[in-house]
């Protein structure tokens, strides 16, 4: 298995959601992340999804989705011409004694503190899902309280737009 | 599309009118439904329609079959209505076998009013949730205004590109509020573009590999007939002298007297369309989908052919079976090009050869034809029966199939010369097909015989719709092929479990038991009731039921329990290894010497 990330471009209508994330589960496919939102044209959004496939049953999904009357485009963005970013906040314990440390950790790794109470401090960054999971290495040791993460957004590099390229008739 | 829109100046209409309104401008004649709380407002201006026929059924699932008998019978849109909850899960099943299928049915149900939505409110169901899985696409519309583009959509989704079902659920309240209704409406379907003319660069390369092969066949499918192609199939099968097979869901696409016909390929298949397709070189595949039924285990399926794959949808193409040559595009479009092509390649000299292998093939069907042999002498056999209808019937009657072993006697022992006159459940195998689906067939075409040929336990599923049948005028002749079994379930129990017999006596005629009887139902409901038990009366009783035509006429035909489907290929199994009796293979060494005499399998009658 290796994974693959889809950007599925939709008509912005109630419902479509549930028609994309049904189609993976019926045909036997996991999701490992899901992200969607509007792209700048409002009557399109835009789907995320990572998935875990071979590339045979992967190329099976991407038709199916394309079956779907409201899907418009689905693109498949290689990993090494495309950035993928996601979110992620974490409470951490931060007393007196370990709140220098922990500060120098979101220090290092970019991150943001976004609130701080006495006995906690809570932490936001972005990134690579490769970032994310080792800032988290980092900062387990001093206790989790609370851990909230995004799906991945993803776009391609360089000038050349899909959103553009689906919208044409 | 078959229907032809008719344009209408904008008034001012309830959304109720709206849909009616709709409907007769989609040309719509006939709707399959039944009224509840949440539709009651469409059935008040529906009343008044000159146009559409509405017909009354019993049970919602009947409306859904009958939609896809009259779709499958003429290949327009079959449309059929309910109320919300109940009334719409009750086309959940018709709704899955019209997208196995391809059947292109436009389903309209009642929601209860926008705001109780999500209420739990009394008849309240998600049907657009419930069957988004099953549908080709589904509406939920709450705004009156939405009404004739919505429905306008459904038609050209369901009847365009692969057809399937369509549903469009309405608010209450968005049929009691008013809009305005003009018609045409304007629609823009942005992610809907389905691919109909074919690359030409594949079918180049699809000429190339039929030319250099020498044993292609023709595997067709279901697309075939659902792309109104079969004439162009014929011609193309004349024109590269390529033996054909037929599968369950394409029976009629191409005569079953053309001497190019192996028959039906699959667990029940003929031995020359099993054997043709595992022994061949090319697979030309035309509208059909490599389904499990048709290969076996499929990785022993048609081991050394390539595979020219020609499809209307991309994601067939490659599901199951590699293609080497895909062709996305209407299968229709995709033989007039190839036609050309093959008729250039052949003057040009480059014509394939394949007399050796037609004769090969034509060998296997003259040495193993479908045939069957008697249980009993003093008992009906199913077979005889269904052939003896076909014969007396002719092919321009129309046959209807439930699911099950009479299904693939059916498929076997007529011999279906058009398209369009085999109708059954193939994909979804529903039983309680036939008695609906039949009635929706003679709906659509009152002037043709239509022989619903059912086993007893399908028809104890949905028989309610003769009543709808003898009050609506629509004289459908229901064979019921009576072993008192469940009979496909009671074969694999003969042949895989030991014939330990778990749950398959229906108690409808063996042991003196007729639990119902089969002809005081039929009377029941002011249907003619006729039995036959002995085999000398088959074909005295199919002409009695052949001369009624002024009500429906059900026969009850006592048949032997025991009677097996043969061939056969077991379920996952290769298709190597196909049975034509019990224990029984067919030799191939015909090639070598004479033909290997099969008693098992001898014709007594001579089809």
């Amino acid at each position: 298995m290796s994974k693959h990330t889809l950007s599925v471009l939709v008509e912005n209508k109630p419902g479509v959601l549930t028609r994309i994330a049904g189609l993976f589960s019926r045909r036997g496919f996991n999701i490992n992340s899901l992200a969607v939102g509007e792209t700048e044209h409002p009557e399109i959004s835009r789907i995320t999804v990572l998935v875990d496939a071979e590339d045979i049953p992967l190329e099976q999904v991407t038709k199916q989705l394309n079956k779907l009357v409201e899907v418009l485009k689905v693109v498949e963005l290689p990993h090494e011409s495309s950035l993928e970013r996601r979110i992620i906040l974490i409470k951490v314990r931060a007393d007196l004694q370990t709140r220098t440390q922990v500060l120098e950790v979101v220090r290092l790794f970019r991150a943001h503190v976004v609130d701080v109470g006495t006995e906690t401090v809570t932490i936001e960054a972005t990134g690579t899902v490769e970032k994310l999971e080792a800032l988290l290495s980092v900062i387990e040791p001093y206790g989790v309280r609370e851990l909230v993460q995004s799906g991945s957004v993803a776009i391609g590099r360089g000038p050349r737009s899909i959103t553009d390229r689906a919208l044409r008739p | 599309m078959a229907q032809q829109a008719r344009a209408k100046a904008p008034v001012e209409v309830t959304g109720a009118q709206s849909i009616v309104l709709s409907l007769e401008a989609m040309g719509v004649d006939t709707v399959f439904g039944l009224p509840g709380g949440t539709i009651l407002p469409t059935y008040d201006p529906l009343l008044d329609s000159t146009s559409v026929r509405h017909i009354l059924v019993r049970h919602e699932q009947g409306a859904g079959h009958a939609a896809q008998g009259y779709a499958a019978a003429t290949g327009k849109v079959g449309v059929c209505m309910a109320t919300s909850g109940p009334g719409a899960t009750n086309l959940v099943t018709p709704l899955a076998d019209a997208y196995m299928d391809s059947v292109p049915i436009v389903a309209i149900t009642g929601q209860v009013g926008s705001k109780s939505i999500g209420t739990d409110a009394f008849q309240e169901a998600d049907i657009r949730g419930i069957t988004m899985p099953v549908t080709k696409h589904n509406y939920l519309v709450t705004d009156p205004a939405d009404i004739p583009r919505v429905i306008a959509e459904a038609f050209h989704i369901a009847s365009t590109g692969r057809p399937g079902p369509v549903l469009v659920d309405i608010t209450k309240d968005a049929q009691v509020a008013k809009a305005t209704f003009s018609w045409p409406p304007t629609f823009e379907l942005p992610g809907y573009r389905p691919t109909v003319r074919p690359h030409s660069k594949q079918i180049r390369e699809a000429a190339r590999l039929i030319a250099e092969a020498s044993k292609p066949v023709l595997y067709v499918g279901g697309g075939v007939i659902r792309a109104g192609a079969a004439a162009e199939l014929t011609t193309f099968a004349e024109l590269a002298q390529i033996p054909v097979v037929t599968t369950l869901m394409a029976r009629g696409a191409f005569p079953d007297t053309h001497q190019l016909h192996l028959g039906m390929p699959g667990m029940h298949g003929s031995v020359a369309a099993v054997t043709a397709l595992q022994k061949s070189d090319l697979l030309i595949t035309l509208g059909a989908r490599f389904d499990d039924r048709v290969t076996g285990e499929l990785a022993s399926f048609a081991p050394e052919a390539k595979v020219i794959h020609a499809d209307i949808d991309p994601a067939e193409i490659s599901k199951n079976r590699h293609a080497d040559v895909p062709i996305v595009g209407d299968v229709k479009d995709v033989l007039v090009e190839l036609i050309s092509a093959v008729d250039s390649d052949r003057d040009s000299g480059k014509a394939g050869d394949y007399d050796d292998w037609r004769e090969r093939c034509l060998g296997w069907k003259v040495d193993y034809p479908v045939g069957y042999t008697s249980e009993d002498p003093a008992m009906c056999s199913p077979q005889h029966v269904i052939q003896r209808i076909g014969a007396i019937a002719g092919p321009d009657a129309t046959y209807v199939a439930g699911v099950g072993q009479h299904q693939m006697w059916a498929s076997q022992f007529v011999s279906y010369e058009r398209p369009n006159s085999w109708l059954n459940s193939g994909g979804l195998g529903t039983m309680g097909y036939c008695v609906p689906a039949a009635m929706g067939a003679k709906a659509a075409e009152p002037d043709r015989v239509v022989w619903g040929i059912d086993g007893d336990g399908c028809f104890q599923m949905t028989n309610q719709e003769l009543a709808t049948c003898v009050i609506n005028d629509i004289p459908i002749k229901i064979a019921i092929i009576n072993n008192s079994s469940l009979g496909m379930v009671r074969q694999w129990q003969s042949l895989f479990y030991n014939e330990r017999y778990s749950n398959t006596d229906l108690h409808t005629s063996h042991n003196g038991e007729r639990v119902p009887d089969f002809v005081k139902l039929a009377e029941a409901y002011g249907c003619v009731g006729l039995r036959c038990e002995r085999p000398e009366d088959v074909d005295a009783t199919i002409e009695q039921a052949m001369a009624i035509n002024d009500r429906p006429v059900v026969v009850d035909f006592v048949v032997h329990r025991d009677a097996m489907v043969w061939p056969m290929v077991a379920a996952g199994v290769s298709n190597d290894a196909i049975k034509i009796a019990r224990d029984t293979a067919p030799r191939f060494d015909r090639e070598e010497s004479e033909a290997f005499e099969q008693s098992e399998d001898a014709d007594k009658d001579g089809k």
